[in-house]
């Protein structure tokens, strides 16, 4: 299968840099998959999992939070405010995502900041339930 | 003329500071590499960040679009966002933002408009409060942290786009130190709102043509706000790696002059030393003689 450059940013740091065949983005208006030749697209991304395919034998997958995924000719650049692989996710972690985002619906001051709340909560749970932990 | 004690004493506070110093200088270059590698790690994601935005920008009709990226239209109220460090003695650092601050809050004031000032940093607040006491409307520490994260830049992010939104200011500008070299930090003046993008970039603009989801409007909604916090975060690290470069040149340059000043004082101690030696002998020898 052809290869396409993928990179994964944080503020902080490169996460991930090199050559896969398959990337699936959590894509806010349902996930998608980017293989190489794809056109290019611009999206912001919800909260959810990356899955990296770099080869058949070869695979990670991560957890992304707030940003945005740019497919351009030169390949898939994901610009996400905080990465963790799954591995070193837990519910825990999860939870604490979940009460944040379930305050700011209270906290919420009017209608464009409650509905951003409300989304982000409804998304954090649907990946709760998805990941079964 | 000082005594022997007291010569002898000031060479080993001499020396004392002398160790203390050169302490500070090794700590500095220790923690200027670990700055220098964070704002090095922390490029790829702003200058990504940059580009998309500059894109988009490029697409869209000057004057249109929302008002974090064109400007809420006018001009009278400026926000002046200075960062410095937390700590003295790291030379000419805080001084040289300060100034530069200052002077362009005397000319804003001077032509007219109103001035706001946010430090963030102690020592800009020490040293802005006495000029500037109406104008700064918070002073953000951040004493406790140590290692630069995004957590620490983001909430001054979200604090400058609320007084925004809120109307509080019409122009943001930032104030820090760029780090060019140990030797070399340039205290630099950068627009956050309206964003401004270099001409070159939004040339290279409309290369593809782009397939957005949600819309370029919804997207750029979310970038923008995100983009202030991660320019404020690379201005913070930009500023911690200068800093900790200013202390270890000024550290080093205390270290070279009290070796000098050692030097010195040595000297003038021999030479009082065996000065005293010879009054002695003469007084011995003339006392001999006169029997």
């Amino acid at each position: 299968m052809a290869a396409f450059h993928f990179e994964l940013v944080s503020p902080e740091r490169l996460i991930f840099s090199g050559e896969v065949e398959q990337v699936v983005v959590p894509g806010s208006e349902g996930a998608f998959t980017v293989l190489a030749n794809h056109g290019p697209v611009m999206s912001t991304i919800r909260p959810g999992v990356v899955e990296i395919v770099e080869s058949a034998s070869k695979s990670s997958r991560l957890f992304v939070r707030g940003g945005f995924a740019d497919v351009s000719p030169k390949g898939l650049t994901i610009l996400a405010e905080q990465a963790i692989p799954v591995a070193e996710l837990d519910a825990a972690k999860i939870d604490a995502e979940l009460r944040a985002a379930e305050e700011d619906v209270e906290d919420a001051s009017n209608d464009a900041q409650l509905a951003a709340a409300q989304l982000r909560r409804d998304q954090l749970r649907e990946l709760r339930s998805a990941l079964n932990l | 003329m000082p005594s022997l004690k007291d010569l002898r004493n000031r060479i080993a506070s001499v020396k004392a500071t002398q160790k203390i110093t050169k302490a500070m200088q090794m700590v500095a270059a220790a923690k200027l590499r670990r700055a220098q590698l964070a704002a090095e790690a922390a490029r790829p994601y702003a200058e990504r960040m940059e580009a998309v935005l500059a894109n988009i920008a490029g697409n869209m009709t000057p004057g249109t679009g929302p008002a974090l990226l064109s400007g809420n239209g006018r001009d009278n109220v400026h926000l002046l966002v200075v960062c410095t460090a937390e700590r003295g003695l790291c030379g000419a650092f805080n001084s040289s933002i300060v100034r530069l601050a200052r002077e362009r809050a005397n000319a804003l004031m001077a032509a007219g408009k109103t001035v706001k000032i946010i430090c963030v940093g102690k020592k800009g607040y020490d040293q802005l409060r006495r000029q500037f006491e109406k104008q700064i409307i918070e002073l953000i520490e951040l004493r406790s942290v140590k290692q630069m994260a995004f957590s620490d830049a983001d909430p001054i992010g979200r604090k400058i786009i609320s007084l925004f939104e809120a109307g509080e200011y019409d122009v943001c500008t930032i104030f820090f130190a760029r780090f060019r070299s140990v030797i070399a930090q340039i205290p630099t003046a950068l627009q956050l709102i309206p964003a401004q993008f270099t001409a070159a970039e939004s040339a290279g603009g409309a290369q593809a043509a782009y397939e957005y989801e949600p819309s370029e409007a919804g997207i750029l909604d979310a970038l923008l706000p995100r983009n202030i916090s991660v320019q404020v975060f690379r201005a913070l690290l930009e500023n911690a790696a200068s800093e900790q470069g200013a202390r270890m040149s000024s550290m080093d340059n205390a270290t070279r002059n009290a070796g000098d000043m050692i030097k010195k004082q040595t000297i003038t101690y021999n030479r009082s030393r065996q000065a005293m030696i010879t009054k002695e002998l003469i007084e011995i020898i003339s006392g001999a003689e006169a029997l």
